[in-house]
């Protein structure tokens, strides 16, 4: 009997047409998954690792004291960092300056700013036409900062209870 | 008139050819259509992991495992914490054990997804991909939203989980292994029974179980075979001793039996997913030791003894005793494993790499010797093979 019933199978491409059906019930029946990339764009969460920035406190200052923790941590070597004294006793940075053909967006960074001043933050669209585009300093970084200021302060208070 | 000769002819098939499963060169020397020797050249994705790590603190060891197996990333960290964690004797608390068995599993269905429908597509299946690529989407978002990356985790850090898993998260990955088994079943409707895809594969690169454990094979090539070897059964780390799942073997070892192996794991893994995300307890995601893991943020803020220890483990990181430790785990592809030597610094003194993928691809010659040239291309779509952790 499993004869007969295999060998009818095989002669009527049974399994063939099962396959084809699903196929159609797929191509008329399920809504498309595809989004429309450049004016669509998938979500993302509050830890997502972008581009770098850094931020500065609410009155203008920068956050970065130059502690160089993420120069120390960064697996890549990808960060360098001179610190200064500033007239008023402050201590900041001179030169930030990621090298972001090197970085490998581990994060490690961000967690180990004590004064939440790198951060990686939600932008992914920073592909340049050249390669001396990707060598970020500091006023570079702290545009990033500015222009993304809002989402990263929303991102850290969204993330804060769980680091 | 000369006499006629024939030669073998050779070709080089790869690094560049879609069928090579990234930089594989290999060497065929075929008569006729029939390949005589396969010989595999590796390296073209060296990247000097090992004695990178030697120059790394452990903390920042872990962002180089993900790129080794670049599809089933945490598995690899998995194995470099836990080797970690047993020279340094530190007991992850249970929820950092099963967010870690859960993030595995998931590993695993990522990579099984891409090995399966890669596979069929190499023999000439091309709906696979695109369902199974819908499903790897979710869970690379699932990835995303716990660590940051859809591809290079860094989640895993010795101690336990780098943060706690964020509200809903496993509401949703239970809702989604809810409705994976129904993907697989209609992925298998086009597959499993096709005429086309079992002539492909049926009696295809033939291991026998001597053969497999000969050449050094471990996981779903190695069950495919027929041997029941699963090391999360064998020698259960984590919490697996707890969990409830089979082991899908294969009885004849050919290119069919691998594809079925996989396929059931996933519905294996689905179960400890399911199991993970209704069993997860609740407490601390890692150690409280501050001399291994970071103290949290608003605690570094606010006390001094908090921030201390948060630049001391920023910059030095923390030292482990000295001594030796070969840990193994059961990442998708086989058998991965740190042989990790530690002399008592805070940089491992060396740390050697066990990628299940260069035992099989070392089986390849064995393997395609008396097939033809298109059978080459569905043994190396059927071992499972990826170079980042073959060429290290």
């Amino acid at each position: 009997m499993s004869f007969i019933n295999r060998t009818a199978r095989a002669f009527l491409l049974a399994e063939l047409v099962q396959g084809l059906a699903c196929t159609l019930k797929y191509f008329f029946f399920k809504p498309a998954v595809t989004i429309n990339y450049p004016f669509e764009k998938g979500p993302l969460s509050p830890r997502f690792r972008g581009e770098h920035a850094l931020r500065r406190y609410a009155n203008g200052e920068e956050r970065c004291i130059a502690c160089k923790l993420c120069e120390a941590v960064c697996p890549a070597l990808a960060i360098t960092i001179d610190g200064e004294t500033r007239a008023d006793g402050s201590r900041r940075a001179r030169r930030y300056d990621i090298d972001m053909t090197k970085c490998i967006y581990c994060g490690f960074c961000q967690e180990a700013c004590p004064v939440d001043a790198i951060v990686e933050g939600p932008n992914f669209e920073y592909a340049t036409e050249s390669r001396a585009e990707l060598m970020y300093n500091k006023a570079k970084l702290l545009a990033n900062g500015d222009r993304w200021e809002s989402e990263l302060a929303a991102r850290i208070e969204a993330d804060a209870p769980y680091r | 008139m000369g006499e006629a000769k024939s030669h073998n002819y050779t070709i080089n098939l790869g690094p560049q050819h879609p069928s090579a499963h990234g930089v594989l060169r290999l060497v065929l020397e075929m008569s006729g259509e029939v390949v005589e020797r396969a010989d595999p050249h590796i390296g073209l994705l060296h990247r000097g992991t090992e004695k990178l790590i030697e120059h790394k603190t452990y903390q920042q060891a872990t962002p180089y495992f993900d790129r080794l197996d670049y599809v089933g990333t945490m598995n690899q960290e998995h194995a470099f914490v836990l080797a970690a964690e047993k020279l340094l004797g530190v007991v992850v608390p249970p929820r950092g054990q099963m967010i870690r068995t859960l993030y595995c599993e998931i590993g695993r269905v990522l990579n099984h997804i891409l090995n399966i429908t890669a596979y069929v597509m190499d023999v000439g299946g091309m709906t696979p991909i695109l369902w199974g690529f819908e499903e790897r989407e979710k869970l690379m978002a699932f990835y995303e939203r716990v660590c940051g990356a859809r591809l290079h985790a860094n989640y895993f850090r010795v101690g336990g989980v780098a943060f706690d898993l964020p509200a809903g998260l496993l509401e949703d990955i239970a809702t989604w292994a809810a409705a994976f088994p129904k993907v697989l079943d209609d992925i298998e409707t086009l597959v499993t029974e096709n005429r086309i895809f079992k002539q492909r594969t049926v009696d295809i690169g033939i291991v026998s179980r001597e053969q497999a454990l000969d050449w050094g094979f471990s996981g779903p090539n190695l069950r495919a075979s027929g041997l029941a070897w699963d090391l999360r059964k064998a020698q259960p780390y984590e919490c697996y001793a707890d969990l409830d799942f089979d082991i899908p073997v294969g009885k004849h070892g050919d290119c069919y039996d691998r594809y079925l192996v996989r396929m059931a794991e996933m519905r294996e893994s689905v179960k400890l997913i399911r199991q993970c995300a209704a069993k997860m307890p609740g407490g601390p995601c890692k150690v409280e030791d501050r001399k291994v893991s970071p103290p949290p943020r608003a605690e570094m803020k606010r006390s001094m003894e908090a921030l201390i220890h948060h630049f001391k483990l920023f910059t030095e990181g923390f030292h482990v005793p000295a001594g030796e430790t070969y840990t193994a785990v059961e990442a998708p592809k086989g058998e991965f494993a740190v042989y990790l030597v530690s002399d008592g610094t805070n940089k491992p003194y060396r740390c050697k790499i066990r990628a299940p993928g260069y035992a099989h691809l070392q089986a390849l010659e064995m393997m395609t010797k008396g097939h033809m040239l298109a059978d080459v291309v569905a043994v190396i779509g059927s071992i499972d093979i990826v170079f980042g952790e073959i060429d290290r």
